[in-house]
């Protein structure tokens, strides 16, 4: 049992599950303050690091690459051991994958309020931190796939093939992406020019929500949904058929985010096209996920971690119905540059991500601590604070997002606009209220998880995790 | 970077259009063959993880593979229809630039002439016209607004249009030229010129005194006589400004850029750079006509 090759890693994969609260509260603290200047502008406090310019980039870079990361660092890590029934390759690549980690998100949260960007955006961070975050992201590549490579089961488990592809892919964009010239430390300008720069950027920009924030989390999916209900994944055909199709459909998507705009035609048309296109791919993985719990259905009814899990997937199923939706000329012609826009990104990082996270966590921190969950009773609580505050998010942003692209086309019978702007931005305001409150309720459901983990923590008992031999079956 | 411009790319991008709906539809074909077996019932795949980890091998459920089915169709038939597969253009030869100029063209051709009948008529009677005047309104507060703000009291920098004040002249016609060509007022920095901050210090208080403030009389004094060598061929030797080139009458307490002691001195110093913009070519002749008109019916209600 003193064997190390003889029991799974679960130090780093303890590392990233606590830091995944931490950074979460971090992330979404710096989100509702910046949607109460949206509603209350003297909240800046007219001080030039907590404006909304310099915030915002803080915000995203935080809830996406520091919480969102920091689960999939976790689960990944958690998942691949078990999965390939052995321990993670490469331990102290694994470690420096942490500390790594951890050193960008607080360069990037030092940078960012003191206006150092690049200006693009979720791209924002300097050259010098897209460096460290290249070298991280080679290493994390390095343990997963030595853990891959590894295995001592013949068949490479589907939440493999999302995690891998979404390592493989985020190195592709990242590196392309934030190719620049810089010009002094904190300061470069990028490789490419005009509408290429542009059209790389939401290359980058459309598969950082594809395949950072969906590929990475339908591994988790994978995992932990069929984990927790303890049923088998509904079909192992419809797992090919997705991944194959999500993977290649989602590289063209990008376009529908310059609809209408200097990029020629023919690549507005291919990313509308693709984008509708996805809808299928995506819904699989929805499907997968649902049908996979028909059969324990009973069980939503008494264990939180599920519900968690399968609240995410719908809203997986929605917001990418709603994304394709988007992506269609004439509906862009109204939704761009409106609410909508944030709402639909919400529903998919608030409701989607956010909540798989959560449950993921939830079934991790016993499991990483020997003990059971301090109390099971907030997480049920969690549950339903944050379930009502992302309602309330994407509820007010729909009706303020479609109100604005209203108000801003409707014209007068002597065709002049019947708004002005200050009009359409005065309209929204109760909205940017609910906003917040939203997004409040959501924060302080991460606060009663954040209390109920260190409380489990705190009862914490050695952990030795020893690798089974592998199932017969094989 | 270089622009893809030879023929190559069109074809490139084609192919790999094509390649990836061939692809689609084979990944389909080749996972759309089993049945579930007698009984309903989908059966385990054979492989475990992790003690407890399977898949069934159900298949494809049938609605979801026509949704897809039906999405790569209506794909397909867009790329026939419009610009996508490289330099084609589409059979319906659509483009976003045709699109825009026939919108606007539809637009100019139905709401052109409720602007251009107005066209003829003189601006101070125009004034008065409750229909012109609606229409006014709503041209200002979407085009001149943000500046002059929704009261149209202006800002720092940017001028009220109801007091009666102007700089470049109150006329109707000259209210109309500045629309449509914009101004572009220039006070240079005096600071060098005026011997550093002390000089600028002396015509401040000077420009005060013309203001008609309390001020201390022998610096003023020092300060008329930088006035007359330096200020007088703009501002005029009473100080009452011209409206050939803009300048402001300093002896009436209406201040563009503020009017206290340090907002005065600043002005001095470091000059000012106001510009409003042309709009001639942005709106045309005909709205500008109204705008005119609005304007100084605004000029006129404080008279």
């Amino acid at each position: 049992m003193n064997d190390e090759t003889m029991t799974y890693n679960y130090t780093v994969v303890r590392q990233f599950a606590v830091m995944t609260v931490i950074w979460g509260i971090v992330g979404m603290t710096v989100g509702v303050l910046i949607a109460s200047q949206m509603a209350w502008p003297a909240m800046n406090f007219d001080t030039p690091w907590l404006t909304f310019g310099r915030l915002r980039p803080l915000h995203t870079n935080a809830v996406i690459f520091a919480f969102g990361g920091s689960a999939l660092f976790a689960t990944s890590y958690y998942a691949v051991q078990r999965t390939c029934h052995v321990r993670l390759f490469a331990p102290k690549l694994a470690a420096f994958t942490f500390w790594g980690w951890t050193t960008i998100i607080l360069l990037a949260a030092i940078t960012l309020p003191l206006g150092i960007t690049s200006s693009k955006e979720y791209a924002e961070l300097e050259w010098p931190i897209d460096i460290l975050i290249a070298v991280v992201w080679v290493s994390y590549a390095i343990v997963f796939f030595g853990t891959v490579a590894t295995r001592k089961v013949k068949h490479i488990y589907v939440a493999n093939w999302f995690f891998g592809a979404f390592i493989i892919t985020v190195a592709i964009l990242h590196i392309v992406n934030s190719a620049a010239v810089p010009v002094s430390l904190f300061k470069s300008y990028s490789a490419y020019a005009g509408v290429q720069d542009a059209m790389i950027q939401w290359w980058y920009g459309h598969n950082a929500v594809g395949f950072f924030l969906t590929a990475g989390f339908l591994g988790i999916m994978y995992y932990f949904l069929p984990k927790q209900a303890e049923r088998p994944v509904y079909s192992y055909r419809l797992s090919v058929v997705h991944f194959w199709a999500l993977s290649f459909t989602y590289i063209w998507a990008g376009p529908h985010h310059l609809h209408y705009t200097a990029l020629p035609d023919w690549t507005q048309s291919l990313g509308m096209v693709f984008s509708l296109i996805l809808l299928a791919p995506s819904w699989g993985g929805m499907i997968n996920g649902m049908m996979t719990l028909s059969g324990a259905w009973d069980k939503l009814r008494t264990d939180p971690i599920l519900k968690f899990m399968i609240v995410s997937i719908s809203f997986y199923g929605m917001s990418t119905f709603e994304g394709p939706m988007m992506a269609i000329k004439t509906v862009n012609a109204l939704s761009h540059y409106t609410d909508w826009t944030v709402g639909h990104v919400h529903s998919g990082a608030l409701g989607w991500v956010a909540f798989i996270s959560i449950g993921a966590i939830y079934f991790l921190i016993p499991r990483l601590f020997g003990t059971e969950m301090h109390s099971k009773k907030l997480i049920e609580m969690h549950f339903w604070i944050a379930t009502i505050g992302v309602v309330l998010y994407i509820t007010s942003m729909w009706i303020s997002g479609i109100m604005q692209g209203l108000m801003w086309r409707a014209v007068n019978t002597d065709g002049t606009l019947t708004y002005s702007f200050v009009e359409s931005v005065q309209s929204m305001h109760p909205f940017y209220v609910v906003r917040f409150l939203g997004g409040a309720m959501f924060l302080s459901g991460m606060l009663i998880m954040a209390y109920n983990v260190f409380k489990t923590i705190a009862k914490r008992q050695p952990v030795v995790a020893t690798i089974p031999a592998p199932a017969a079956a094989h | 970077m270089a622009d893809f411009n030879s023929e190559f790319w069109s074809w490139f991008i084609s192919a790999i259009v094509v390649g990836g709906f061939v692809w689609m539809l084979y990944l389909l074909q080749i996972n759309n063959k089993s049945q579930l077996p007698e009984g309903g019932k989908a059966k385990p795949t054979g492989h475990i993880w992790d003690e407890n980890l399977e898949e069934l091998n159900t298949p494809l459920p049938r609605w979801w593979l026509y949704m897809f089915y039906i999405t790569i169709v209506f794909g397909a038939v867009y790329l026939v229809l419009y610009p996508g597969m490289g330099s084609f253009q589409g059979v319906l030869g659509w483009s976003q630039v045709s699109e825009y100029e026939t919108e606007v063209a539809k637009a100019e051709a139905e709401f052109g002439p409720l602007y251009d009948k107005f066209l003829n008529e003189d601006l101070a009677v125009l004034a008065t016209s409750s229909d012109a005047m609606r229409t006014g309104e709503r041209l200002y507060v979407n085009y001149c607004s943000v500046c002059h703000g929704s009261d149209a009291r202006g800002a720092k920098g940017f001028p009220n249009l109801r007091d009666n004040d102007w700089l470049y002249g109150g006329e109707p016609e000259t209210i109309k030229t500045s629309i449509l060509y914009g101004r572009t007022g220039a006070m240079p920095a005096w600071e060098d010129a005026l011997g550093g901050d002390e000089g600028v210090s002396q015509v401040a208080e000077y420009v005060q005194q013309l203001a008609g403030r309390d001020i201390n009389t022998e610096v003023a004094a020092a300060g008329k006589a930088k006035f007359d060598m330096f200020c007088v061929a703009c501002h005029m030797p009473e100080g009452t400004g011209n409206q050939a080139v803009g300048a402001p009458n300093l002896t009436d307490n209406t201040w563009l850029y503020g009017g206290s002691a340090m907002a005065i001195k600043q002005s001095i110093a470091k000059g000012r750079a106001g510009r409003m913009p042309a709009h001639a070519e942005f709106l045309g002749e005909a709205k500008v006509h109204i705008l005119a008109a609005y304007i100084y019916s605004l000029s006129n209600e404080s008279k």
